[in-house]
C-alpha cells in the first residue's frame, strides 16, 4: 500500500461487519481509499465485494464498523444522508435508469430536486454530463431506446452530474453483451484520467490491470490480501487468491 | 299478435320510451354525478393509503389491511343498506344518495389501495436504490421515481375496478335514489312495459362504453417509448 500514503483518505472503512440474518457476509473489514485512487474490488461471488461498496454509501446498513467518506461519518445517525449521498455517485449492474425519463431527464432529476438548480441550469449541467459519456446526441432518448452499454453510460452520467468526490462501480459491465463493454470501460478509463476517485467490483481484469491503482481480493467476507494489480495477479501471497485469480484467467 | 311482436312491444315501445325518455335522462345525470364522485374521492382515498402505507408504519399498517380487507369482503349492496337503514339508528340520517356514495367510495378506496399498493411495490428495489444514491429523499423518489412508474402499471386493472364499482351505482336504486335503474324501474311500475328498462341499458351503455375506450387509450398513452 506504498503508493497510498501522504494523500488524504477520501473513504475509509473499518472493521465492517454486516449479518444479514444468520449469514455473516462482512467479518471485520477495513478499506481506505485515498483520493484519485482506483481500487478494485475482487473476489468470488458471495465474498461480500457488494456488500462492502453498498455500505460505503449506506444504500446497506453495517451492522457494526465505521465508514467515513470525505469527512463526513456515514453511519452517524445526525448526518444528513440523502446530503452525504451527493458526494458518493453510484453505478449499479442493472442500470436503474428511470423508464419513464429521457435520458436528459435521468440526469437532470437530482440536479433539479437534491441540488435545487434551476431548469436551464440543470439542462445544460446534464447535457455537459452526457457529453462526458458521449451521448450528447441521445439525450432525448428514452432508457428502452438505448443499448444497455448507452444505458450505462447515462447511469455514469447521472451520477458524475452531481461532481461527486467518489465513484462506486457495482459490476457495471456484467450484464453487457461482449461488445458493449468496452464503450462503458472507456468512459470509466477517461474518468480515472479526470482524476476521478473510484471503487469498482467487477470481474473485467484486463481492466483491472490496465487501470486500477490498487487491487483488493476478498473472500468469505474478508479481504485477503491487496496491492498492486502486478503483484495480485502475477505474484498472490495467498492460496484462495491464486485460485481465484487462475480460474479467471481461464475464461 | 305474433310472438315478435309481443316482443317489440314489451321492450320497444315507442310510446313508453318517448313518456319516460326524460326521466331516464334525469336518472342519467344523476348516475354521472355519483359516479364521478364516487371515482374522485374512491380512488384519491385509495392512493392515500397506499402512500401511508409506503412509510411501513407498523399498527398504522395493520389498521389499514383491516378496513381494506373489510370493505372488499362486504358486498356493495350490504354497506349501502346498513348505511342507509342503521345509521339512522345511531342518530346520523343519510340520504340515498350520501349512502350510495359513501358505501361505494370506500368499497373502490379498497380495491384501489391495493391495486395502487401492488403497483408501487412492484417497482424494482434497485430504482429506489439509484434514485436514494444521488441523493433524493424517500419520499422525493417516491413521488418522482417510483409513483409515476407504479401508476402506469396499475391503469389496467384500476380501469376495470373503478367500471365495476362504478357501475354498482345501480345498487342506489335499491334506496330510492332516482338514478338510471331507479329511474327505469318507476318507468316500469307506472307503464307496467319493461321498454324503460331497455331505455336504461342504453343509458348504461352510453356512460360507461367511453369509460372502457378511455381506459384503453390512457393505457397506450402511457406505455414506455420504445
Amino acid at each position: 500500500m506504498s503508493t497510498t500514503t501522504g494523500r488524504a483518505p477520501i473513504v475509509e472503512a473499518r472493521d465492517i461487519h454486516k449479518h444479514f440474518g444468520h449469514l455473516h457476509v462482512l467479518k471485520g473489514v477495513d478499506l481506505r481509499v485515498v483520493e484519485k485512487e482506483l481500487v478494485f474490488l475482487i473476489g468470488p461471488s458471495g465474498s461480500g465485494k457488494s456488500t462492502l461498496l453498498r455500505c460505503l454509501n449506506r444504500l446497506e446498513e453495517p451492522s457494526s464498523g465505521s465508514v467515513t467518506v470525505d469527512g463526513i461519518d456515514m453511519l452517524d445517525p445526525k448526518t444528513d444522508i440523502n446530503k452525504a449521498r451527493q458526494r458518493i455517485g453510484m453505478v449499479f449492474q442493472s442500470f436503474n435508469l428511470y423508464p419513464h425519463m429521457t435520458a436528459l431527464g435521468n440526469v437532470m432529476l437530482a440536479l433539479r430536486k437534491v441540488l435545487g438548480l434551476g431548469r436551464a441550469e440543470a439542462e445544460a449541467k446534464a447535457q455537459a454530463a452526457l457529453d462526458r459519456v458521449h451521448l450528447a446526441d441521445r439525450a432525448d432518448h428514452y432508457p428502452l431506446q438505448l443499448s444497455g452499454g448507452q444505458q450505462q453510460r447515462v447511469a455514469i452520467a447521472r451520477a458524475i452530474a452531481l461532481e461527486p468526490r467518489v465513484m462506486l462501480f457495482d459490476e457495471p459491465t456484467s450484464a453487457l453483451d461482449p461488445e458493449l463493454v468496452g464503450g462503458v470501460l472507456a468512459v470509466m478509463r477517461e474518468l480515472r484520467e479526470d482524476g476521478m476517485t473510484m471503487v469498482v467490483v467487477s470481474h473485467e481484469m484486463g481492466f483491472a490491470k490496465a487501470a486500477a491503482d490498487r487491487v483488493v481480493f476478498m473472500a468469505d467476507g474478508m479481504i485477503v490480501e491487496s496491492g498492486l494489480p502486478a503483484e495480485i495477479f502475477a505474484d498472490p501471497k495467498h492460496e484462495r487468491t491464486r485460485a481465484f485469480i487462475s480460474q479467471i484467467e481461464r475464461h | 299478435m305474433t310472438g315478435w311482436e309481443r316482443f317489440t312491444d314489451s321492450f320497444f315501445n315507442a310510446r313508453v320510451m318517448a313518456q319516460y325518455l326524460p326521466k331516464i335522462i334525469d336518472g342519467f345525470g344523476l348516475t354521472v354525478v355519483l359516479a364521478l364522485c364516487i371515482i374522485a374521492a374512491g380512488l384519491a382515498l385509495g392512493l392515500l393509503l397506499a402512500l401511508v402505507r409506503t412509510f411501513s408504519i407498523r399498527p398504522l399498517n395493520w389498521l389499514i389491511i383491516f378496513v381494506v380487507d373489510l370493505f372488499r369482503a362486504l358486498p356493495p349492496l350490504v354497506i349501502i343498506v346498513l348505511l342507509y337503514f342503521g345509521l339512522p339508528n345511531a342518530g346520523v340520517e343519510l340520504s340515498g344518495f350520501v349512502a350510495s356514495w359513501l358505501a361505494l367510495t370506500l368499497v373502490l378506496m379498497a380495491f384501489s389501495e391495493e391495486i395502487f399498493w401492488a403497483g408501487i411495490t412492484s417497482v424494482a428495489k434497485g430504482q429506489w436504490e439509484a434514485a436514494r444514491s444521488t441523493g433524493l429523499g424517500f419520499v422525493q423518489t417516491l413521488g418522482f421515481v417510483v409513483l409515476p412508474q407504479a401508476l402506469r402499471i396499475t391503469i389496467p386493472p384500476l380501469t376495470n375496478r373503478t367500471i365495476a364499482i362504478t357501475k354498482g351505482t345501480a345498487l342506489a336504486s335499491v334506496v330510492a335514489v332516482p338514478d338510471i335503474l331507479g329511474a327505469a324501474n318507476a318507468g316500469v311500475s307506472f307503464s307496467f312495459n319493461p321498454s324503460p328498462l331497455t331505455l336504461g341499458a342504453i343509458a348504461y351503455l352510453v356512460l360507461f362504453f367511453p369509460v372502457v375506450v378511455l381506459g384503453r387509450w390512457i393505457e397506450t398513452r402511457f406505455a414506455w417509448k420504445r
